[in-house]
């Protein structure tokens, strides 16, 4: 019989008065008990909607019935077949509007926590065995990937597992691209990560750092070099500004910046690390995505003491995961909604002092659906701010663009690619991720990855 | 791993290294620049490339110790291994067509400046090299600038090479002695480079500073080496880092510079320290 409880077991968690001073892991993750006593929530439905949420198509009722019995190892077996990267996703994937969102449960109640499940099937295994992926026999063809972010990984495992000759070419010097640089170390461990790139390195794929494609290799080049096929998967990644003035004093970063120098060259640590980054003791983040979240909650740990979201729709619009807004509120991060900013105020030297701000009030949806914020007359404002970070969205690297005469691309930077294969224009050059989309997450570049894959495999296959 | 094939001290405080890096060497281009870690807690840092050897497969970068990280990439020697380098990053400068140009380089900047003559030597041009350095012992690459400009100016602050002055005082004499010039290349401190620019805007002669601000991932991707050119916000690492010198904003980009110097000081005491307790062991 399954547990009809309304609720999810709960997910136990790093106290937020604690936590928000260290940058361990948030989320504990759960024991073998909670997860059997998770698993028996799952009806087990014949329509499996779960499933077509699923960029990546894994076999959700099946692994959680593999928990249910106490095979932890086949559950995550059973995750592998179709996801690369089991303990990223369980972690940083947005299962409310994707799996969960569709599960019969959520009808009456919470959804099965799918993402918990497989967040655990993915760690007990990592703690519990080795991988032993061998990989598979070549056949003897290259092919070239671009990034080794999420969908270029999970490209090339693909590839791998089908005996091609993959190599990754990734421009910093650690593999891994934002959940390395982006994701921050408390929701998404950089072992972990590490761990996962080492699982897709042991299927025979090799990556190459310090590789800026597009500069000191061009597409051109990487057809000489033998690659009959590329796919890019080269990110996101110009910071977007606000174009207000006062954006160039020092104390202002691109959340890009400030979360690099964090996340990949380990700022918090700074100065066992030589990289410093700069906190003072009140901080502003303009944004309400999830890496508005991520920022303001770093620039906590590392010792503000009032960090603020400056937001200027309502929360309604915020496009973070409610998951993360709601971590960010534990931990004592103030929101100033329906708040914009006008400019960023300095001091003679040239340091940020201050931020001026406007309350804004919502009017009529505009093209993305959401109310457009209208300006409240006479509400300027200042917020005593030292640092103030902008995370308000970025733009598609241009350097492979750039790089690559020929290459269609939309006006705003994104590389035009089919839906379904990721095919851009040039005949055996694929990309997907945020290359494509624009910044989105984690499990679509994943998803697109696996498309291109597929696509890549199949016009392989069929030229002579 | 990139290894040391080659060091050289070319004065007190600047080194010259050759750094095996095949696929740079492969593209690099005068203008360019790479960015290297020397160790796993090490920063990131960019640096100009000063020269490199396509059929050797090597990229020499000349670097002045002035913080914890050149201090520590001043240490190693040849045979030793660079962790990372990854390039060749930024805008090549543009230098055809130029009939007639004037090369500027202060102090370091003389480094970054020599593949410009060079390039703009073997295009033909006629090249006028001016340099300014502290003083006599820190005069750099003196012989090779030579063997790539028609005439060169050196200048000491201190005048203990017999020519006291700044560079600035060089090229004033030059223009107003009637020389004209196609393009000014200025390379090195912003406060000299602005001077320069300054300079050249009176006679309307184009002028290309090279640009070095903090920066991280050099790729276009952190933002932080941001600089306004004609009032735009511009990135130094993909669209630059030569810019005209006439639009560039050098007061905003000295402040800018200042961001880190608590730190780079407490970094530079401390490494200073720990050096100073294994000597003393």
């Amino acid at each position: 019989m399954p547990d009809m409880s309304l609720e999810k077991v709960k997910m136990p968690e790093q106290d937020p008065e604690v936590r928000s001073r260290n940058f361990n892991e948030v989320a504990l993750g759960y024991t073998e008990e909670m997860a059997v006593k998770e698993s028996h929530r799952c009806l087990n439905c014949k329509t499996r909607p779960c499933v077509s949420g699923c960029p990546v198509n894994v076999q959700i009722p099946e692994f959680i019935k593999l928990i249910s019995e106490g095979d932890f190892e086949g559950a995550y077996n059973k995750i592998k077949e179709t996801n690369n990267l089991p303990a990223i996703c369980g972690r940083v994937c947005p299962q409310e509007s994707q799996c969960e969102k569709l599960c019969v449960r959520g009808k009456k109640g919470e959804p099965v926590g799918i993402g918990r499940l497989e967040r655990f099937a993915a760690d007990w295994f990592m703690a519990n065995r080795q991988t032993n992926v061998k990989a598979a026999e070549k056949n003897g063809k290259k092919v070239a990937v671009i990034g080794s972010g999420p969908a270029g990984l999970t490209c090339a495992g693909d590839l791998a597992k089908k005996g091609y000759d993959v190599t990754v070419f990734e421009a910093f010097h650690v593999p891994g691209g934002v959940l390395m640089y982006g994701i921050p170390e408390f929701r998404l461990p950089k072992a972990l990560v590490q761990k996962e790139i080492d699982t897709v390195r042991s299927l025979g794929v090799k990556i190459m750092t310090n590789m800026v494609i597009g500069k000191v290799l061009t597409l051109e080049d990487l057809k000489r070099e033998g690659f009959e096929a590329v796919f890019i998967g080269s990110g996101a990644g110009l910071p977007s500004f606000m174009g207000i003035p006062g954006e160039n004093l020092n104390g202002v970063y691109s959340a890009n910046e400030f979360l690099t120098r964090i996340n990949l060259m380990k700022a918090y640590k700074y100065p066992e690390s030589d990289t410093p980054v700069r906190v003072t003791e009140n901080v502003a983040v303009v944004g309400g995505g999830n890496v508005a979240m991520d920022a303001a909650r770093c620039a906590k740990r590392l010792g503000a003491k009032n960090v603020y979201i400056v937001y200027r729709r309502s929360e309604e619009e915020m496009p973070a995961r409610l998951e993360e807004i709601h971590h960010a509120k534990e931990e004592g991060i103030i929101f100033k909604l329906l708040t914009n900013p006008v400019r960023i105020i300095g001091t003679d030297d040239g340091w940020v002092s201050g931020m001026e701000c406007v309350e804004m009030e919502l009017g009529e949806p505009d093209a993305s659906g959401r109310r457009r914020p209208v300006k409240k007359q006479g509400s300027e404002h200042i917020l005593d701010v030292g640092t103030v970070i902008i995370a308000i969205g970025q733009s598609p690297n241009p350097l492979i663009k750039s790089a690559t005469p020929g290459l269609n691309t939309h006006e705003w930077g994104g590389i035009i690619a089919n839906d379904e294969t990721g095919a851009t224009n040039l005949e055996g050059v694929y990309a997907g991720g945020d290359a494509v989309t624009g910044a989105a997450t984690v499990i679509l570049a994943m998803g697109a990855g696996k498309k291109a894959a597929k696509a890549i495999d199949e016009y392989l296959g069929n030229k002579k | 791993m990139f290894r040391i094939v080659r060091k050289e001290v070319l004065n007190p405080v600047v080194k010259l290294m050759e750094i095996e890096a095949p696929f740079v060497a492969r593209k690099a281009e005068p203008g360019q620049f790479i960015i290297l870690r020397v160790n796993e807690e090490g920063e990131r840092i960019p640096l100009t490339i000063a020269d490199y050897d396509r059929e050797k497969g090597t990229v020499t970068i000349i670097f002045q110790e002035v913080g914890k990280t050149t201090m520590l990439l001043g240490s190693l020697e040849e045979g030793d291994y660079l962790l990372d380098f990854a390039g060749p990053l930024g805008a090549a400068s543009h230098l055809e067509g130029v009939k007639k140009a004037a090369v500027v380089g202060g102090g370091l900047g003389t480094a970054i400046a020599y593949p410009q003559a060079k390039k703009l030597h073997s295009l033909g041009a006629e090249v006028d090299v001016i340099t300014g350095f502290r003083n006599s012992s820190f005069i750099l690459l003196e012989e090779e600038l030579k063997k790539v400009s028609s005439r060169l100016f050196i200048t000491t602050d201190d005048g203990s090479n017999g020519n006291k002055g700044f560079v600035t005082d060089v090229l004033k004499k030059l223009l107003e002695e009637g020389n004209r010039y196609d393009l000014v290349i200025a390379i090195g401190p912003l406060i000299m480079m602005k001077m320069v620019s300054l300079l050249t805007k009176q006679y309307g002669i184009k002028t290309i500073v090279s640009m070095n601000p903090v920066m991280i991932d050099g790729t276009g991707m952190c933002g932080g080496c941001r600089v306004t050119v004609g009032c735009k916000i511009k990135f130094a690492c993909v669209d630059g880092p030569d810019f005209d010198g006439h639009e560039v904003d050098f007061d905003e980009a000295m402040r800018r510079q200042a961001m880190y110097r608590e730190q780079e000081k407490k970094s530079l005491e401390d490494h200073v320290c720990r050096l100073g307790g294994v000597l003393n062991a």
